[in-house]
């Protein structure tokens, strides 16, 4: 009897204990929650702050400031013999032209100093463009007409708020006196702000204000289209065989191991692969595109292979045994019925491989598409960048224009991930079927 | 030239095509008469065995017809020009071709004229006898598999099984690249590292403690030895690899238990693809975030504290590649946490277990194997990594333990070894293969090991 009462107080003390511990047990569980919440608030504040940093950086770089002057093409100075001909026309100092209406404007006593400072105001593409316009029509010498070309890039900065008269005059690239004159032309109207074209349909250049990414989108199109054209038919047609076709043997195990390595192989490996096989030992080209679509396509190959047979697998069998019954053979089951109600999905997938083949960088770096090419590519076989590969040249300028515009190249080439990842959605959703 | 006839039998095959679909047709418009194919089987079977061994034989001149011609000329050189280092011999041959080809060639020439000239003359005759001799086996090839099939068309030929075959073949062959690309890589990086540890031992190698590639390029220069041990570039791989794993296993684990176990359907609709856009992100994009945001963040934090920091860092490496690697782990445990029965839960909530104890002593030890494999896999990711410790970690080969440090990487290194000029056999570019070939070996045996880890010690609930 003893035995049942020290149970039944054990019991009691035992209850006690529990509702003892349940306050402390209660709490760990709602500690171990909050662990989960903030892990997760860190990476979705990780997110935004990344996005954001980009987004502050990168929306100034589509915007530009343009200055509208008229010039005049001094008869006497410059052709005072009426000479017409391109060597003498090519010759002409257009600087000189330039500093020279922008001292009319402003009114500034000509000095070395001063015109070396108003010449830095403006891009050096103002030049470019009255010496094509007096090429093209050599009768507009001796006479004034009005041209727009874009700002220095340091005058941009400086109206988009980047350089501040409070700094130090030493420590900015302009002086007292630039800011000055523009402020003041900016005040007579002469200097607008508009949405920055060039950086849509302008290559790579050394100045800033005038550096685009057209080249890079052609870049990056052209081996995005070798990609495509090698990737999905090799990856389709090696899906189909895995999944429909092949015996189980120590073969299709072994390719099987092989393309689940492949996935994990660092992208880089595959540049090295591309560096020394197609360019080392079929001597393809460096730098173009044919190469690094190439590269790429090898690259997303085990993710396409992956997402086409998870889409033949989903492919209701009954399919299958309906064709067969009906006295199709293998082949025109699988070719007729299989893939066409398979298709939507392996197009998802591809579009979702074809979007990360637009992001990746590195082995376009060992293949050498990191050169400087100031013009976009002709063919898959020049010498081109790619999108990223832009971003990273930018990156590694040094001028302060280069970052917002490295940033806009950012925001540029998530704009394009974002829609073709979006039609991947879409597709998903509009052709999804289940059996 | 080639391409032009690649298209001639490729509209060539399109023409035989109808033919044969047509005539095959026809036979089954005749009474009592009954195809064993359907008659465009019959079109692809006279369509193959015209076009398709024209298409070899196109194939073949088009990969080897360069390094035939090369061959052949660099075989008829006089002996004044055979006497040249192997380099000038290289620039020579590559001088000819494009004076006999009209390339652009930004190179001045600083041969003899007449053996240049020469040596063109002798490329341009090879071209146009290799052009003949591909334009007749192509044209021999195509007829007689014209008139082959011609003759065999018949009601009763089997072309649905050859033309299968054949189209079986071709999957096979598709799949087969896989292989290919790793016995690619497993050669090209083999042999380049084999010519590198020919110059360097591969023990100063792996256990040298100073990396500095340069070469001097004059003999005379001073201070300009290329020391290629490559201990600081793994240790650096390893500090930032660390640190990501630091920062990114306790947020990646834990967001995955919370969206398993805790969130509702609702909250994980939300939160599932948002974790997947930080997947999406290009890498050089987590570069620049690291480059130009974390970089000087870290610094100016480090220098309130009155210490002096160089914009590129470890941490700043190592940090932002954490995030990157973050969706990376979270879906990966997520599922494996998601494979975990229910019926064990169950069981532990009925023995009295708050939900967390079930997680803690029940589910995460029953998924520890398909954890471990993630984690694994993600340590492999990061050993990979390029674009942001390029950008981020510096290019000094310090060895050090410090995160504050600038330190470089196995990655780092190549990308500089190989971006820029230089010539391909110095044992400086070599030396990048050598890093490449320790970068995958180590990277396969990750994933290996992850493999074996998830197969060998998971439960099996069925």
């Amino acid at each position: 009897m003893t035995d049942m009462a020290a149970s039944t107080s054990s019991s009691a003390s035992t209850t006690d204990r529990i509702s003892k511990s349940l306050v402390k047990r209660r709490r760990a569980e709602k500690r171990f929650r909050l662990y989960g919440q903030i892990a997760i608030g860190f990476a979705v504040a990780f997110l935004l702050i990344l996005l954001g940093s980009i987004v502050k950086d990168g929306y100034r770089a589509f915007w530009m400031h343009e200055i509208q002057l008229n010039v005049t093409v001094d008869a006497d100075r410059f052709a005072p013999e009426g000479q017409r001909d391109e060597a003498s026309l090519r010759g002409i100092n257009y600087d000189a032209i330039i500093v020279q209406s922008l001292r009319d404007k402003l009114d500034v006593e000509n000095s070395r100093t001063n015109r070396k400072a108003l010449r830095d105001l403006v891009s050096q593409e103002f030049g470019f463009v009255l010496r094509e316009k007096v090429l093209a029509d050599p009768s507009l010498i001796g006479q004034t007409f009005s041209l727009t070309a874009p700002l220095d890039d340091q005058a941009d900065l400086y109206f988009k708020g980047e350089i501040k008269r409070s700094v130090a005059e030493d420590n900015r690239p302009l002086t007292d006196r630039q800011l000055d004159w523009l402020d003041e032309l900016k005040s007579q109207g002469q200097i607008k702000s508009k949405f920055n074209t060039l950086l849509f349909t302008r290559s790579d250049s050394t100045q800033p204000e005038i550096a685009g990414l057209w080249g890079a989108i052609v870049g990056s199109f052209f081996t995005l289209s070798v990609t495509l054209l090698l990737s999905v038919p090799l990856a389709v047609a090696a899906a189909v065989y895995l999944e429909e076709f092949a015996p189980k043997n120590k073969f299709t195990d072994f390719i099987e191991i092989n393309i689940n390595n492949l996935a994990a192989v660092p992208s880089i490996v595959f540049g090295l692969l591309g560096l020394a096989v197609l360019i080392n030992f079929f001597g393809m080209p460096r730098s173009a595109p044919i190469v690094g679509g190439v590269v790429l396509a090898l690259m997303v190959l085990p993710t396409i292979i992956i997402s086409t047979r998870a889409s033949l697998k989903a492919v209701s069998p009954s399919i299958r045994q309906a064709a067969l019954a009906l006295g199709a053979s293998k082949n025109q089951s699988v070719f007729q019925h299989v893939l066409p109600l398979a298709a939507p999905g392996i197009l998802t997938g591809t579009i979702i491989s074809m979007a990360q083949a637009l992001g990746e960088t590195a082995p376009l770096l060992m293949i050498g598409m990191v050169s400087f090419v100031p013009s976009a590519p002709e063919s898959v076989m020049a010498p081109s960048t790619a999108l990223p590969v832009q971003i990273y040249i930018w990156e590694n300028a040094s001028e302060r224009s280069f970052r917002d515009r490295t940033a806009a190249a950012i925001i540029v080439l998530l704009g394009f991930m974002i829609v073709m990842n979006l039609a991947a959605v879409l597709l998903r959703r509009r052709f999804e079927r289940r059996w | 030239m080639l391409w032009f006839l690649t298209a001639l039998v490729l509209a060539l095959m399109g023409l035989v095509y109808v033919q044969a679909a047509r005539k095959a047709h026809g036979f089954a418009q005749q009474q009592g008469v009954r195809l064993h194919s359907r008659p465009g089987y019959h079109g692809w079977y006279a369509a193959l065995w015209t076009g398709v061994p024209a298409l070899i034989i196109l194939l073949v001149a088009l990969l080897l017809q360069d390094r035939l011609m090369t061959a052949m000329v660099r075989g008829g050189l006089p002996a004044e020009i055979l006497a040249l280092p192997p380099e000038r011999i290289e620039l020579f041959l590559r001088q000819a071709e494009a004076l006999a080809f009209g390339y652009e060639d930004l190179s001045t020439i600083v041969f003899p004229e007449a053996a240049l000239a020469a040596a063109a003359d002798h490329y341009e005759r090879l071209k146009s006898l290799i052009r003949g001799a591909v334009l007749a086996l192509v044209a021999v090839a195509a007829v007689l598999g014209l008139v082959m099939t011609r003759r065999r068309l018949a009601p009763d030929l089997r072309a649905r099984p050859v033309v299968e075959r054949f189209v079986n073949g071709l999957l096979i062959l598709a799949s087969a690249v896989a292989v290919l690309t790793t016995v690619g890589i497993v050669m090209s990086l083999l042999f380049e590292s084999l010519r590198f540890f020919q110059s360097v031992s591969i023990f100063e190698f792996l256990f040298g403690m100073k990396w500095s590639p340069q070469i001097a390029l004059r003999a005379d220069q001073v201070g300009q030895s290329g020391a290629f041990g490559a201990v600081p570039l793994f240790a650096g791989t390893m500090l930032i690899m660390v640190i990501a794993m630091i920062t990114a296993a306790p947020i990646g684990l834990f967001s995955a238990i919370y969206l398993s176990e805790y969130a509702s359907k609702r909250a994980r609709d939300i939160i599932k693809p948002v974790l997947e856009i930080l997947a999406g992100i290009p890498t050089v994009v987590y570069g620049f975030f690291a480059a130009l945001t974390v970089g000087p963040f870290v610094r100016s934090v480090a220098e309130t504290m009155g210490m002096s920091v160089p914009n590129q860092s470890a941490l700043a490496a190592g940090v932002v590649m954490g995030i990157m690697i973050i969706p990376f782990i979270s879906s990966l445990s997520d599922d494996v946490i998601n494979a975990v029965p229910q019926a064990l839960r169950d069981g532990a909530y009925a023995m009295g277990a708050t939900q967390s104890e079930t997680v803690k002593n029940v589910v995460l030890p029953a998924a520890l194997p398909g954890i471990v494999g993630a984690l694994l896999l993600a340590v492999s990711r990061a050993i990979g990594e390029t674009m942001i410790v390029t950008m981020a970690a510096g290019q000094a080969a310090n060895l050090t333990a410090n995160p504050l440090d600038q330190v470089t990487t196995v990655t780092v290194q190549i990308v500089m070894l190989l971006t820029g000029d230089q010539e391909f056999d110095s044992p400086k570019t070599l030396a990048a293969f050598g890093l490449g070939l320790t970068l995958f070996v180590a990277t396969l045996c990750l994933n290996i090991l992850a493999l074996r880890v998830v197969q060998k010690y998971r439960e099996k609930y069925e």
